[in-house]
């Protein structure tokens, strides 16, 4: 539908090696650390999460205490992995294209709901305006589940808001990031390129160019292999 | 931006805008969830009517029982093994059948059911006999001053004491919603004491046993307050307490 990919180019991971000459960095150790622990931590928060709401799960599993304390630890310890990744100057400089907007990105939101999914007609730094404002909303709406979530394990820690409508805004917002995660993940499964990406750190630069136009550009031409910063 | 086509995007920080709203928006649904989840009721209620999958089951519902049970699996029972046992500080111990206890003056009471995690059932009728009256029968002691209960899951425990377990509202429920409670309510037997948390009303009880202190039940040991009385907002309908 909206998708990204780009199926007619020739993007084979058996054909192009991570490791074959001519691959560019996109990230480094640190950041493909930090996606993972994190990716890991919110899908242990999401399952405990399932056990413990959903009825049918929740009678299969059973074990309350425990599900629920796994639950609860994978929840306040989901930004740490992003707080370690501070220390890496990659992770900051990802941080900061992250969070700036460039005329392109205006353009790929136009193109996007439009629907129009051609490359030329979204063009992209390192990362394209949805991915932007992906990593905006999810880290609010985490700090939201952490805030809401410490409210209800910690019962009076603010006698002003009632367990009941932290309860009622966590379980609202669970759904919202649920989805969002299948679209996220879905993304990546549409594009093998982008998850071999994440996955050795190297993208194909033919890849690069049509996806990310801007991104070799802005960092100041082709083929040149920045490790950061 | 046109004068400089390279270099770093350098326009607004959307992203960190997005999460500023984010978090506004997090803090909005607070101060409006007590609105906000009244209209949500509304809604689910309409919904669920012309709802034949049961979807709408899982959507957030602050009202609705869900099914919560603190080990793997619980054995069912039924009329033919079912035992509810008396013992502790009390003159006359003895065991209970599902029979004997249907057989007993039969007490209704009707109130909300209200959980810790936010979820309520409004006017929920349940139905058995008063635990005083259990006790009186089995002859309590001067020195038991309170009652610990135990349960056929294996594991889950409460407890109250003398004076809370004596109220004319706290029941050996043998109904609930006018039919008798199934498994996954806690039945055959659940205690059910209408003026406090629901974690309180311990599912499928087995034994009642009469202590000279309060030993804090499975939740208590793990943070709930022992005296799970209904706060504030929670309270509403409960003229009693």
């Amino acid at each position: 539908m909206t998708s990204t990919a780009g199926s007619r180019e020739p993007t084979g991971a058996a054909t192009r090696g991570p490791e074959r000459p001519g691959r560019i960095l996109r990230f480094s150790r640190a950041e493909r650390l930090v996606h993972r622990a994190t990716g890991w931590l919110m899908l242990l928060c999401l399952l405990t999460a399932a056990c413990l709401y959903l009825g049918p799960l929740a009678q299969l599993v059973g074990r309350r205490h425990l599900v629920a304390t796994v639950h609860e630890w994978s929840g306040v310890l989901l930004p740490l992995p992003s707080l370690l990744g501070l220390l890496s100057p990659a992770f900051r400089a990802d941080l900061r294209r992250l969070n700036r907007f460039a005329g392109y990105d205006r353009q790929w939101l136009r193109a996007a709901r439009r629907r129009v999914a051609t490359p030329d007609a979204r063009p992209a730094g390192k990362f394209n305006a949805g991915q932007k404002i992906y990593a905006g909303w999810i880290a609010g709406a985490v700090l939201v589940m952490m805030f809401t979530g410490l409210l209800m394990w910690f019962t009076g820690l603010l006698p002003l808001i009632s367990r009941t409508s932290a309860i009622f805004v966590h379980d609202c917002l669970a759904w919202a990031v649920a989805l969002v995660l299948i679209g996220h993940m879905r993304k990546a499964y549409e594009d093998p390129e982008a998850r071999l990406g994440m996955r050795t750190g190297r993208v194909d630069p033919a890849w690069a160019v049509r996806h990310h136009s801007e991104w070799l550009e802005e960092d100041g031409g082709p083929r040149r292999r920045r490790t950061g910063g | 931006m046109a004068d400089q086509p390279k270099g770093r995007p350098d326009g607004a920080p959307v992203a960190r805008r997005t999460m500023l709203g984010m978090l506004a928006a997090g803090a909005a649904g607070l101060a409006g969830a007590p609105y906000l989840q009244h209209g949500w009721e509304k809604v689910l209620a309409s919904a669920s009517q012309a709802d034949s999958t049961g979807l709408t089951g899982l959507l957030p519902n602050p009202s609705g029982f869900r099914y919560y049970s603190i080990v793997g699996s619980v054995p069912r029972k039924d009329a033919t093994d079912y035992e509810l046992r008396i013992d502790g500080l009390v003159d006359r111990p003895r065991a209970y059948t599902l029979a004997d206890l249907r057989a007993l003056p039969q007490t209704r009471v009707v109130r909300d059911v209200q959980c810790t995690d936010g979820w309520r059932v409004p006017d929920t009728p349940f139905e058995g006999v008063r635990l005083s009256h259990l006790l009186d029968a089995a002859g309590v002691r001067p020195e038991g001053r309170a009652v610990r209960f135990t349960c056929f899951d294996g594991a889950y425990t409460e407890s109250l004491t003398m004076e809370q377990a004596c109220r004319s509202d706290v029941l050996v429920a043998l109904n609930m919603q006018d039919r008798p409670i199934t498994h996954e309510h806690g039945g055959p037997v659940r205690l059910y004491v209408a003026p406090m948390y629901f974690y309180k009303s311990a599912k499928w009880l087995s034994g009642i046993s009469v202590t000279d202190r309060v030993v804090p039940g499975y939740w208590e040991e793990r943070g709930y307050d022992v005296d799970g009385w209904l706060e504030g907002a929670d309270r509403r309908g409960d003229a009693g307490a």
